[in-house]
């Protein structure tokens, strides 16, 4: 009986010790399989031509760089959006909203982390691009800017959540030290709340953005589809092209093994690249922050 | 000099709170928006033909069956494969990792599967699953490739939820003669659960709304029947409101609306489920 029973429980030990390195193993899979298709492109494409301003993979012109900025300028049009409002909603979910109110806002943002990306793609050709087309007077409602706006719609839930948490991981005490010493609810928000919880806001931006960077569906059909180089500030209200977006509208179309699909795959290598950067920092961030909180309270 | 200063940083704090309220009903407002105006609009679309009827005439009529079918088919698949992994992680993270280099790179990779774009996983799934392991288009490359998208979602949740149960539980317990594992099964687990259930849902409903990881995995464009086995690629929900809505010219917009709707109403309910069960779990837990 002794026996069994510990012999049993090094087994279910040993499983979930496995599936706990498991996450390790797909990331490194993900790797391994973007560099297995994506690294041909390398001997395959000119690096000059690859770094070209022209993306027209019919006549093999395989530009990757008018691609990032529209993926650029989308991302930042819609990290413009969802950081205000996004840490602003979760100040307010967090420190001034009554409870009621709480119990009402959270569940709804997290409805809109919920929501399909198709569905907003679906509502941004049918409702936003034709308004913002009579609104702006534009000669297309398809636009980088209509992305962007959608974008920090599904980027917000992301950047409130994870916010919001972090301001409510802050303990009451530091508050209520805050309050006794005189100081309003406001300024205990602002020189308090806020900087204690500063890590876990600037990890919320992070991860907004990073959520802004990968998305393909509502970027894909409301952004108008045209590779152009995007580096004027009207750019944001003409037609762009992401990465995300390119990648998504031709795999379906092109031969398994063609040069077109290793420079796919190859910019599936570059987003990845990009979250692993933006995320290793955002890390590091919260770690370094978490040490100094240990020195401090030691 | 003080009454003036403290009564200026009242206003300016009523300003401030005014202009933050302001800030959340901007936010909000859209949501609720969206959804009223997708469920007014595809009301009327909805009858028990569109329901369980196939798409006929170029799929500008009929009904989405396969397509609701196949969504349904895809998200239990997802779960078979993301729960159980998703919860022995979140176990081993919560209750067996201690604090080395090596957690923190699991910690790392978990961030950063939670951050990869959806369409770098079809690029992945594509690469492994549908060429590689040679499963082809199908449910069961589709699944898999969901599954690993929707494991960071899982195993954070259901951490946090393991590690919000006091210490005091696992220390009882294991003072009472229980092994670890005997602790974790039936103290910590069961605490756990309605938060692990919670973060299961709202994984699921994520991967049922997603369009970019099925697109060159398991999404078929239409399918004259339903589908037959695993190995099978399927129609789905999300990926037909994209085809519909971007690549049949002439589609009528009311078909449209409707397989808004009947996605939308597919991914609320697993979110209203979901926020109930933390709701009542909250209300019902003692310590």
């Amino acid at each position: 009986m002794e026996k069994s029973l510990s012999f049993r429980e090094f087994i279910i030990t040993r499983l979930i010790q496995a599936s706990g390195y498991s996450a390790i193993l797909f990331v490194a899979l993900i790797f391994f399989f973007l560099l297995r298709e994506g690294l041909p492109t390398l001997s395959e494409v000119e690096t000059s031509s690859l770094l070209n301003v022209r993306w027209y993979p019919i006549e093999s012109y395989f530009g990757i760089f008018p691609l990032i900025t529209g993926s650029l300028i989308v991302t930042l049009g819609a990290a413009l959006i969802a950081v205000p409002f996004g840490i602003g909603t979760a100040v307010y979910i967090s420190e001034i909203a009554p409870r009621w109110m709480r119990e009402i806002l959270k569940p709804l943002v997290e409805l809109l982390g919920g929501l399909p990306s198709v569905v907003l793609g679906f509502l941004g050709i049918l409702i936003v691009s034709p308004f913002l087309r009579v609104f702006l007077d534009l000669p297309t409602g398809l636009t980088a800017f209509t992305g962007s706006l959608l974008l920090g719609g599904i980027a917000v839930p992301t950047v409130v959540s994870v916010a919001e948490d972090a301001l409510d991981s802050v303990p009451r005490a530091y508050r209520e030290g805050a309050w006794a010493l005189g100081a309003t609810k406001w300024q205990t928000i602002w020189r308090v709340t806020l900087p204690a919880a500063r890590s876990g806001v600037l990890t919320a931006v992070m991860l907004g953005v990073g959520r802004a960077i990968g998305e393909t569906m509502t970027v894909m059909m409301v952004t108008g589809n045209a590779p152009v180089l995007a580096v004027k500030l009207n750019s944001l209200f003409s037609p762009v092209r992401t990465m995300t977006a390119t990648i998504a509208a031709e795999m379906g179309e092109v031969a398994n093994g063609s040069t077109h699909y290793h420079v796919l795959f190859f910019i599936g290598m570059v987003l990845f690249l990009i979250s692993l950067v933006v995320n290793v920092i955002a890390s590091a961030v919260v770690f370094r922050a978490k040490k100094r909180a240990e020195r401090i309270l030691s | 000099m003080m009454k003036l200063l403290a009564r200026n940083r009242h206003t300016v704090q009523r300003l401030g709170f005014s202009f933050i309220t302001l800030m959340a009903v901007v936010t909000v407002l859209p949501i609720v928006g969206t959804i009223v105006f997708i469920l007014f609009k595809g009301g009327s679309a909805i009858s028990l033909e569109f329901l369980t009827g196939f798409p006929h005439d170029g799929m500008r009529a009929g009904g989405i069956l396969p397509a609701i079918i196949g969504t349904l088919y895809l998200t239990i698949g997802t779960a078979i494969f993301s729960v159980p992994l998703g919860i022995a992680a979140a176990i081993y993270l919560a209750e067996y990792a201690k604090d080395n280099a090596l957690t923190r790179l699991i910690r790392l990779a978990i961030i950063n599967l939670a951050g990869i774009p959806s369409v770098v996983y079809g690029l992945f799934g594509l690469g492994l699953f549908v060429l590689f392991l040679k499963f082809g288009t199908s449910i069961l490359a589709a699944s898999l490739t969901l599954s690993i998208m929707t494991l960071p979602v899982i195993i954070s949740t259901a951490e946090e939820s393991l590690r919000s149960v006091p210490q005091a539980f696992r220390t009882v317990s294991i003072s009472l003669g229980a092994t670890r594992w005997q602790t974790i099964r039936r103290i910590v687990l069961k605490e756990a659960l309605p938060g692990i259930l919670t973060g299961v849902i709202l994984g699921l409903e994520r991967a049922a709304g997603e369009t970019a990881p099925i697109l060159f995995t398991g999404a078929a464009f239409f399918l004259p029947r339903l589908p037959g086995s695993p190995f099978d690629a399927t129609m789905a929900l999300p990926y037909h409101l994209f085809v519909i809505s971007t690549q049949v010219p002439e589609m009528p917009i009311q078909i449209q609306y409707g397989t808004a709707l009947v996605l939308l109403v597919f991914v609320l309910t697993m979110n209203v489920i979901a926020t109930v069960i933390r709701s009542r779990a909250r209300a019902k837990r003692q310590w």
